[in-house]
């Protein structure tokens, strides 16, 4: 039984969507918007909040209440409305740019503080708002108009970052796969806690077929393997191959081979505390490896806002003062009376202040 | 009994100095507490460095502590000092430019050895006809040796024993000032009492025995006497303005039925304001360290958009960073408070001293036509007052509030007449209240404040942002609409001017000179001006708690004075602002960049200059 019974329409604003056709955003938006229908939380509760790039419009295009902020600071801005109100749903719209970039600090700090809001990562490996520059998830060598000689610098992992953080959360989906993208997106908003998921994004301008070697559909199987928990890693058009550790190290193995049955295939499990397998998941390329897609990591720690909430109600329940009167009248204070003392003259008196 | 020399003040500063480690801070504010108790006005200032423990002896690494006590109202902590109390050579040196000439310096004699004088590079081992201190009360007082022998029974370790000193010194100071002990008693008690006994009992005894020190050499030690100052009924504590800009911000949110919320970085000297709001859980304030100064102000506009009172302290390099995000409050007209806690400048500057120059980066420091409201507090304790109304004014015309503090107000104390909640005016946020017609950036037409809705009301759902915008908050790029919505940002400022008071000089309402100030330096300037009436001269004050908008009727008030004189702590900012907007007035300027405040006498002098010109 649902109470609200929305669909995806009912998140949609009247506005009209203004990235070009194609962009691989649209179709990051329609999951968001499936998935907040199927949260089944009041309307007036959603807040959406981002920073700048192309990414960052997208409150314009939801009917909730929506924050188009600045560069970098969306992280820090949702961060205040969740703590000042945890009953809020809160989500940030983000790009590779925005947050790993100019708002790289705000990002990692609210990983670490683990505040319960979920933020979509839109990786497209480039500014696009900008028309064509490299950004701190291009890689190494990647020519655009300001690197014609190619970069020389290397890209974050979106996800080592996160981790690296103490992240409670991290998730993986493809533009061009919107039911696998709307699965993850439902489980980072069941999330108690920060909720990362990097979705990796197409610019059909200005980077157009980044991922297109991961995201092909025809190799999906090969190239992709979808983590599920409490499954094993297995990927491969005939669910043939999986991921096994061989002296410590993450090793695509072929089932049948070598002795290696399904039982010998590792088992995701994401709610696990185990960094150093979800890191060298998160790692994972082509062509050694598939790309992990999924939830990769998904565990249970305190929770900033909620916290927050709990460390005023513990304090106010043995509090002493309990309003401004009785804390202006705390601690040390005397009493002035007597004959040489004149009537005390109110500081808004004839002044303006009703 | 106390007999010998006793001398009868209207009032007296002293100042306790010695190493930053040696506790002069804590000697100082309970000297000052304890003044302030016995009914005295009291004004104090603070001046340490701006490193923890600079090397022990230094010069640089000298902590002070100055306070001004008397019978009537006290309005600066003093020029000069009539007493200095200096541990060390160092402290000396430091402080001989701050004393009264002839007033009495107590020393620690036993610290003024070979070592410490070469410390504090004296080239003699006369440190005192090399300062030219002759002809003061010089009183040597084995204060090491004392504090030692007092302690021997007790089974301490040196450092513990070392760091008793003061007491002794405060012990002496109090018999000096006819002050009781019980005060300081019970403090030391609380402190130290539960946590390490043996610490609480060696404070007291070392207490006194400065103390009756004082009283068994009264052929050496004159006794003062410093009669209660009349004033004003009513229950009285010592606040400090960055703990009383706090507190307004608290009576505020209480006043306007919401929580209040602090995103906030520690620097100095803002920090305290973010202290003592954590410490507030009881009261419900939402305190949030954040990563840097961006956030703070960034986890405040959230917590503006998400309903709450929200505010951030900073001092000037903070505010720097803050410019673009108070930028993004001023287009998406969310109530805000940013605190400036000035400090001297530019980059990182004098952190732990005051300095007024930040005014023209709170004007105009920001991308774009980007005006807010810019309030002054002009007393430590005013600060209560400013930040309640600074909260006022944001909520009821949804426009960002800057209030301008200093260092010296920040860390300097007075007392101050508590009031009750209901001395203070309502605050009414302008929550929406029609979904049908609601649109986020419809105006009031008289104010041309917009309505607030909050995410969870229902029916208000809505989009604001950074870019220019419609009034349903959509984006909109069209010219005339950017032209209009800039001159309705700049109009909505300057429609506050009519929740704020008319400029009232202090003095006659016309004369030779109007003497102009704003913010922190209120206690000096009405000090001067006060001395220059006394002696026949025809001065007034106008001091500016209003910089932005400014009141109405300050034209009117300039015109009536034949010379206009603007003093302020930095080169010239405001007077640069008034030429600005009031340009048919000549303004002259005294102005100062030392990291201090003014001294009276230095006014007193250039205001003589400017009257005989």
């Amino acid at each position: 039984m649902t109470k609200f019974n929305y669909t995806a329409k009912d998140f949609k604003s009247a506005a009209e969507v203004r990235w070009c056709p194609g962009c691989g955003d649209y179709a990051i938006m329609n999951a968001v918007q499936k998935t907040m229908a199927d949260m089944d939380i009041a309307h007036k509760d959603f807040a959406v909040i981002s920073g700048i790039g192309c990414s960052s419009r997208f409150p314009y295009y939801m009917s909730t209440y929506g924050f188009h902020t600045i560069h970098g600071r969306a992280a820090a801005i949702a961060s205040g409305v969740k703590s000042a109100n945890p009953d809020l749903t809160v989500w940030v719209m983000t790009g590779d740019g925005d947050s790993l970039a100019i708002g790289g600090n705000h990002f990692i700090h609210l990983v670490r503080r683990n505040i319960n809001l979920n933020l979509v990562l839109f990786n497209n490996k480039i500014y696009g708002l900008t028309k064509g520059q490299y950004s701190p998830t291009s890689d190494r060598g990647k020519i655009t108009k300001t690197s014609p000689f190619g970069t020389i610098e290397d890209s974050f992992v979106p996800g080592q970052l996160v981790l690296g953080s103490r992240g409670t959360f991290f998730a993986r989906a493809l533009d061009n796969n919107m039911k696998h993208t709307q699965e993850v997106l439902a489980d980072a908003a069941l999330h108690q806690g920060t909720s990362i998921v990097e979705v990796l994004q197409n610019c059909v301008i200005f980077n157009d077929g980044i991922h297109d070697y991961i995201s092909d559909p025809k190799f999906r199987s090969e190239r992709q393997i979808f983590l599920r928990k409490g499954q094993p890693m297995i990927f491969g058009e005939l669910e043939d191959k999986g991921l096994i550790l061989e002296k410590g190290k993450l090793k695509v193995a072929k089932i049948g081979e070598n002795g290696i049955t399904r039982e010998d295939i590792l088992v995701h499990e994401p709610s696990e505390d185990n960094l150093g397998l979800q890191v060298a998941l998160i790692n994972m390329t082509l062509p050694e490896f598939p790309v992990a897609m999924g939830v990769i990591r998904s565990v249970e720690a305190p929770v900033y806002d909620q916290e927050m909430k709990k460390q005023i109600e513990t304090v106010q329940q043995k509090r002493k003062i309990s309003c401004m009167d009785e804390l202006l009248q705390s601690g040390n204070t005397w009493t002035v009376e007597g004959e040489n003392c004149s009537e005390p003259v109110k500081f808004f008196d004839n002044k303006c202040f009703g | 009994m106390k007999n010998a020399k006793v001398i009868e003040l209207e009032e007296v500063a002293i100042r306790f100095s010695g190493d930053s480690g040696d506790g002069m801070q804590l000697t100082g504010t309970l000297f000052s507490d304890t003044s302030a108790l016995l009914g005295n006005d009291i004004s104090t200032f603070p001046d340490y460095p701006s490193e923890i423990r600079a090397p022990q002896g230094t010069v640089g690494g000298v902590s002070g502590f100055q306070v001004q006590f008397g019978k009537k109202k006290i309005t600066t902590p003093g020029d000069l000092a009539h007493v200095l109390v200096a541990m060390n050579p160092a402290a000396l040196k430091a402080n001989a430019v701050f004393m009264n000439p002839g007033g009495t310096i107590i020393f620690d004699v036993d610290s003024f050895s070979g070592k410490n004088l070469e410390k504090a590079q004296f080239k003699t081992d006369d440190p005192f006809t090399e300062l030219k201190l002759n002809d003061y009360s010089l009183i040597p007082v084995p204060i090491t040796s004392m504090t030692k022998e007092s302690l021997k029974e007790l089974e301490l370790d040196n450092k513990s024993i070392l760091r008793c000193k003061n007491m002794f010194a405060l012990g002496l100071i109090c018999w000096m000032f006819d002050r009781p002990l019980d005060y300081i008693e019970k403090f030391i008690q609380s402190k130290f009492g539960k946590k390490s006994p043996l610490i609480a009992e060696a404070n007291l005894i070392v207490l006194h025995t400065g103390y009756n020190y004082g009283m068994n050499l009264q052929h050496m030690t004159p006794q003062y006497i410093v009669h209660p100052a009349p004033i004003e009924k009513g229950t009285y504590r010592n606040i400090n303005g960055n703990n009383a800009t706090a507190w307004g911000f608290i009576a505020a949110a209480e006043k306007a039925g919401l929580e209040l919320f602090i995103g906030s970085y520690p620097i100095t000297p803002a920090t305290d304001i973010l202290q003592a709001l954590a410490e507030r859980k009881d009261l419900g304030v939402k305190s949030f360290q954040a990563e840097d100064e961006i956030a703070g102000i960034c986890t405040t506009i959230g917590a503006a958009f998400a309903g709450d009172l929200a505010v951030t302290s900073t001092s000037g390099p903070g505010f720097a960073l803050k410019s673009e995000a108070l930028g993004l409050s001023v287009m998406a007209e969310l109530p805000i408070v940013v605190v400036n806690v000035q400090r001297g400048g530019p980059s990182t500057g004098l952190p732990t001293k005051t300095e007024q120059s930040d005014l023209l980066q709170t004007l105009y420091g920001r991308n774009g036509e980007s005006p807010v409201v810019v309030l002054a507090a002009s007393t430590p304790s005013d600060c209560f007052y400013y930040a309640f109304l600074s909260a006022k004014i944001t909520l009821e015309r949804m426009v960002p509030v800057v209030l301008l503090t200093d260092g010296f107000l920040g860390n300097g104390s007075e007392p101050w007449r508590v009031p009750s909640m209901d001395e203070l005016p309502s605050i009414t946020p302008r929550k929406a209240k029609n979904p049908e017609t609601f649109l986020p950036y419809n105006r009031d037409p008289e104010t041309l404040a917009r309505e607030w809705a909050i995410p969870g009301m229902e029916g208000f759902e809505h989009r604001i942002g950074g870019l220019e915008k419609n009034n349903a908050g959509g984006v909109n790029q069209d010219p005339d609409n950017h032209q209009r919505n800039s001159e309705m940002r700049a109009v909505k400022v300057e429609k506050v001017v009519d929740m704020i008071p008319e400029m009232e000089v202090d003095g006659n309402q016309e004369g030779d000179l109007l003497v102009v100030g704003w913010g922190g330096t209120y206690g000096h300037m009405i000090s001067s001006v006060r001395a220059m009436q006394e002696a026949g001269k025809n001065v007034s004050l106008a001091h500016f708690n209003y910089i932005k908008p400014l009141p109405k009727n300050t034209a009117e008030v300039f015109g009536k004075f034949k010379k206009i004189v603007v003093c302020e702590l930095n080169m010239g900012q405001f007077a640069s602002y008034l030429r600005d907007k009031l340009p048919q007035f000549t303004y002259h300027q005294v102005n100062k960049m030392k990291g201090l405040p003014f001294s009276v006498h230095e006014l007193v002098e250039n205001f003589d200059k400017l009257l005989e010109a």
